[in-house]
């Protein structure tokens, strides 16, 4: 019931608003809580496309890597100003995804995933070859974020926390006043039967497409403020592997829900961190994770409670 | 039309909070006073350098229990924590960073194998105060142009190691070179360290192909470098990268027909290769089979238990070096204040039995960077008195006569008040 | 200069061989259960590694022989417990799975033997050039183009003229009515996820011969074999095939004149045909 949700959605909020203060009780550390927001939020942004349109993109860390370099290169070598990179970032991004998204739109099924899947190889390479400007494999260090006007997001990680959180909030408002809007039903509408919709006389290719855009350009968003908190420019960022990572985030959380992503993320974030440090074969985890996921939990996380939990009809999915 | 009137809500709450949260204190780092010591360990346990991570790791321990034998860091047990920084995802490097230096309260830090970690890592040790020593990665810059006060380094710049092996090859080989050269930042200063011996001897560059990081198939590139003609064929790589370039060069014949050579070379290469591929002229940074050196043969003997019964490589002795340079620069300023253990290690000489090679090495003023001894040789498919014996050591040189002086290497250092 | 054109288009032609064995496994399992297998990498490494850890057993060609069965067989296990469950469900299921699995394998082969990379030694005849003008025609560059002439050849026999292949062929059509003829869909795509994988266990036993034996030896080597069939195009073994050979000989060709763009140049080919001929060169219409 709407009672219900806007109960979820006050609770989440609450607990992302109070994070930095309850991580220390649990033994983390607010870097971890920060980078738990920034991945949450690109996976959200992929599953505006996955879950709601029902397209997958395995190519999306290109355009996160788009935001990090976009940020990188213009505090280290245009402006050392952290809110004009940022602009920058999700610019170059947007930008990018006008362009693909026009050459890509008119595939489907599995070859739309191949073909992502290689334009994301594709800004991968440019990354770690154009040595020059990117440094390469080295990546690209020698800068780093500096205050926004009397905010020090610099030492003080609750500050950092608290703006990476500001920028969050933003885009997943938005995203929410989206798929709430006539667009968001039509895109839903696609997902569950794109002939039919087609027949109905919406404009399919067009929506895909200004769903892809809008899907990477919060992806690159995550991605700038991804640098921000590293301080650091990597090529990995752009990997294949990467992208994998952030649809076992949407996956695991549940790709129906809206928050799910979120959710994923957090645990993938928190079980990697916990496991790396626990045994040096953290990967098979990681990998028997994903297997498990995928046979036996598809719903996610968020996607098992809903079941459970009495929905009269809220009008969640499209029908 | 309730999940955006709670988005803004939020919003103005978020900078409610971001406003009171500028009133709290930035958070300020004192050294630890009880428990253990810790020392971190920040490097890659998965992926292309797994296995200089462990080698390193293994190193680290060994110190660890030494220093723990002979009483600590001012009197208090070592601890080491070790992290997985991954083979090449920074950011995993960086966050694991932040757990050892803000949750786990370490007071040094161990690493990284990787160079753009290294360098991550730094600005992270830097803004913590803590000190860094780094064992392994080896781009200039770490000593160079992002130089800091709390960083210091135990392996060599690669302009250390060009300018030891340069005199050899010039006087041995020749002085028309090819260079195959890996597309980052590490082979281009090798390549430029070379650049710059060959023309102080008046000797020509042939030609110089890049090769992409992780390339399988190196023949077009020998194929270019054949047909240039030179005296020597200089490889640049390092790692998996070397293995496959060697191995290709010797199926073709090459080896047979020009020199080959290179700059830095690792004991775990020249494991990772068919006996026949064991070939070239290289430097290597540290090396076990040193019969003239005293406490190598302890420190060989040690490892070996702990290896299964390998020898030890120079990435062992990085490790066991950095952590001993920890208990050494805290017990000698009888203290853990990173700046005041900063301070001492300045020109500081290693101990012989840490050291474990000829001519004291020792910490350079000014850049923090290690001086030790380079040791100049030839591979060898296999040794005639042991079977590890796969480097024959003819020239040592002096660190600190190959290096760069501090005022070219791009170091500024910045001490705090 | 015109001898290094020549030199790089053989040589182009020998890796380009390589790269089309490793797309062909990929394609089959692609075509058929339309699953993109994100572990071929691994599988390959696995060849690699069972191979190495054969040769003090029976020899070169004992591993050479085995190795590839072995590691089919392993293909056979995980489809039948791992990705069958999943043939129903969205595709993105498989992907993610196989994707996990590429992680699995990757850690497994590192903790069974070792994050060292292992010396794997050939036959010396094969270790010589043959002549000393091709000096880049060593015996085991050619071995392992007739290695995989011969590979390719029985597998488009296979699909050609036996009863398994003609179903596979069938299926890659429309897998549906070659249900209601009688036709045991379950093996079938279990028989071709194995014959995929046999043949990433063979190039991970040649690829050890040339490269060095490190647990992540197969990551490089998959997106070169995603873009050859991409260019082939999809639904067409030969277009793969072509496709391997095209990418390996425009690599050679680059390297001579851009060196540096020589890797890019494999993208570049996939933009171009994506634009113009989005099917590939060999694809069929509407596939997707």
């Amino acid at each position: 019931m709407k009672f219900d949700k806007r109960m979820g959605n006050a609770a989440m909020w609450l607990v992302l608003l109070t994070m930095p203060f309850w991580l220390g009780w649990i033994g983390s550390y607010p870097q971890l809580g920060t980078r738990v927001i920034i991945l949450g939020l690109a996976a959200l942004s992929l599953n505006f496309l996955l879950g709601h349109t029902g397209v997958l993109s395995f190519g999306h860390a290109a355009y996160f890597g788009l935001g990090v370099y976009g940020v990188g290169l213009t505090i280290k070598y245009v402006t050392p100003n952290t809110l004009v990179a940022l602009a920058v970032g999700v610019v170059v991004g947007l930008v990018a995804a006008i362009i693909i998204g026009a050459l890509i739109v008119k595939l489907r099924g599995i070859y739309f995933s191949m073909v992502t899947i290689a334009f994301g190889q594709v800004f991968y390479f440019i990354a770690y070859r154009w040595n020059n400007v990117t440094g390469g494999d080295d990546g690209l260090s020698g800068w780093a974020r500096l205050p926004v006007g009397p905010l020090d997001i610099v030492t003080n990680e609750r500050t950092m926390f608290y703006f990476v959180l500001f920028f969050f909030a933003v885009s997943v408002g938005i995203m929410a006043f989206i798929l709430r809007s006539p667009f968001g039903r039509t895109l839903v509408a696609i997902r569950e039967n794109e002939r039919r919709a087609g027949f109905l006389g919406i404009p399919v290719d067009l929506h895909i497409w200004l769903s892809w855009i809008i899907s990477c350009t919060f992806v690159s968003l995550a991605g700038g403020l991804y640098a921000l908190l590293n301080n650091f420019a990597d090529p990995h960022d752009l990997r294949w592997d990467q992208s994998g990572t952030f649809v076992i985030m949407t996956v695991l959380g549940g790709m129906r829900s809206f928050w799910g992503p979120l959710v994923g993320a957090a645990i993938f974030v928190v079980l990697q961190d916990y496991l790396s440090t626990l045994t040096q074969n953290w990967q098979s985890f990681i990998g028997l994770f994903f297997v498990l996921v995928v046979l036996f939990f598809p719903r996610g996380v968020l996607g098992m409670l809903h079941r459970t939990s009495p929905s009269p009809g809220d009008g969640k999915t499209a029908k | 039309m309730s999940d955006f009137k709670i988005g803004r809500r939020s919003i103005l709450k978020g900078a409610a909070v971001v406003g009171a949260a500028q009133l709290v204190a930035p958070r300020a780092r004192a050294a630890s006073t009880e428990g253990p010591v810790k020392i971190g360990l920040d490097d890659p346990m998965t992926g292309t350098y797994a296995e200089l991570g462990k080698n390193e790791q293994i190193g680290c321990e060994f110190a660890v229990e030494e220093i723990n034998k002979k009483g600590g860091i001012l009197g208090r047990q070592v601890q080491l924590l070790v992290e997985d920084s991954t083979s090449a995802d920074t950011g995993a490097a960086v966050q694991k960073a932040h757990k050892l230096i803000d949750r786990d309260k370490v007071d040094f830090l161990l690493g990284n194998v990787n160079s753009a970690m290294a360098l991550a890592l730094g600005q992270i040790t830097n803004q913590a105060g803590i000190l860094q020593i780094v064992t392994g990665g080896h781009t200039d810059a770490v000593t160079g142009s992002d130089c800091h006060w709390n960083v210091f380094r135990v392996c060599n710049t690669t302009r250390m190691e060009t300018n030891s092996v340069s005199h050899t090859l010039l006087t041995k080989y020749g002085k028309k070179w090819y260079f195959i050269t890996p597309d980052y930042a590490f082979g281009h200063t090798l390549h430029s360290g070379f650049q710059a011996s060959l023309k102080a001897a008046n000797g020509t560059e042939l030609g110089e192909s890049l090769t992409p990081l992780g390339t399988t198939d190196y023949s077009s590139y020998l194929i270019q470098a054949q047909a240039t003609n030179p005296d020597v064929i200089i490889f640049l790589h390092a790692g998996q990268d070397m293995i496959n370039a060697l191995k290709q060069a010797v199926q073709f014949g090459l080896d047979k027909r020009f020199k080959i050579a290179g700059a830095q070379q690792e004991l775990e290469v020249l494991n990772g290769l068919p006996p026949e591929a064991r070939i070239g002229t290289w430097v290597f940074e540290w090396y076990w089979n040193q019969p003239n050196v005293p406490h190598v043969k302890e420190f060989v003997a040690a490892i070996r238990k702990r290896t299964g019964g390998k020898v030890p490589t120079a990435r062992h002795w990085f490790g066991y070096v950095s952590t001993w340079t920890c208990a050494l620069a805290a017990n000698g300023a009888k203290s853990l204040d990173a700046k005041k253990m900063a301070r001492f290690l300045q020109g500081y000489k290693l101990p012989p039995e840490i050291a474990l090679m000829p001519n004291a090495p020792f910490f350079r003023e000014g850049d923090n960077q290690l001086m030790p001894t380079l040791y100049v040789g030839h591979a060898q498919a296999k040794g005639t008195t042991d079977p590890e014996d796969l480097f024959a050591v003819d020239i040592q040189a002096k660190g600190a006569e190959v290096a760069l002086p501090v005022s070219e290497t791009g170091c500024k250092m910045k001490w705090p008040a | 200069m015109s001898q290094v054109i020549l030199f790089n288009i053989c040589n182009g032609l020998i890796t380009g061989a390589f790269y089309a064995l490793m797309a062909l496994g990929l394609s089959l399992i692609l075509n058929l259960s339309g699953v993109i297998n994100f572990a071929h990498g691994g599988f390959l490494a696995v060849g690699g590694y069972l191979a190495y850890t054969l040769i003090p057993y029976v020899g070169f060609w004992g591993a050479l022989l085995l190795s590839p069965f072995l590691t089919a067989g392993i293909g056979l296990v995980m489809e039948r417990f791992l990705v069958r469950p999943l043939y129903g469900r969205d595709s993105l299921y498989s992907l993610l799975l196989t994707f996990g699995l590429a992680f699995i394998l990757e850690d497994g082969t590192r903790a069974i033997w070792g994050p060292a990379t292992l010396p794997f030694s050939l036959p010396p005849f094969m270790s010589r050039p043959l002549s000393d003008s091709f000096f880049f025609l060593t015996g085991y560059r050619v071995f392992m183009v007739v290695i995989v002439t011969v590979a390719v050849g029985s597998l488009f026999f296979i699909l050609k003229k036996t009863r398994l292949g003609m179903r596979i062929r069938a299926g890659t059509l429309d897998l549906e009515t070659v249900s209601t003829l009688g036709v045991n869909v379950k093996i079938l795509r279990n028989l071709n996820f194995g014959l995929g994988i046999y043949l990433a266990g063979l190039a991970g036993t040649l690829a050890a011969g040339m490269l060095g034996l490190q647990p992540n030896i197969g990551n490089e080597l998959i997106m070169p074999s995603f873009v050859a069939i991409i260019i082939g195009g999809l639904g067409s073994l030969l277009g793969t095939l072509l496709g391997g050979l095209l990418i390996g000989v425009a690599m050679g060709i680059t390297a001579v004149f851009f060196p540096s763009a020589s890797e890019a140049v494999i993208y570049v080919l996939m933009g171009l045909v994506l634009l113009v001929r989005p099917r590939g060169l060999l694809g069929e219409e509407g596939r997707f």
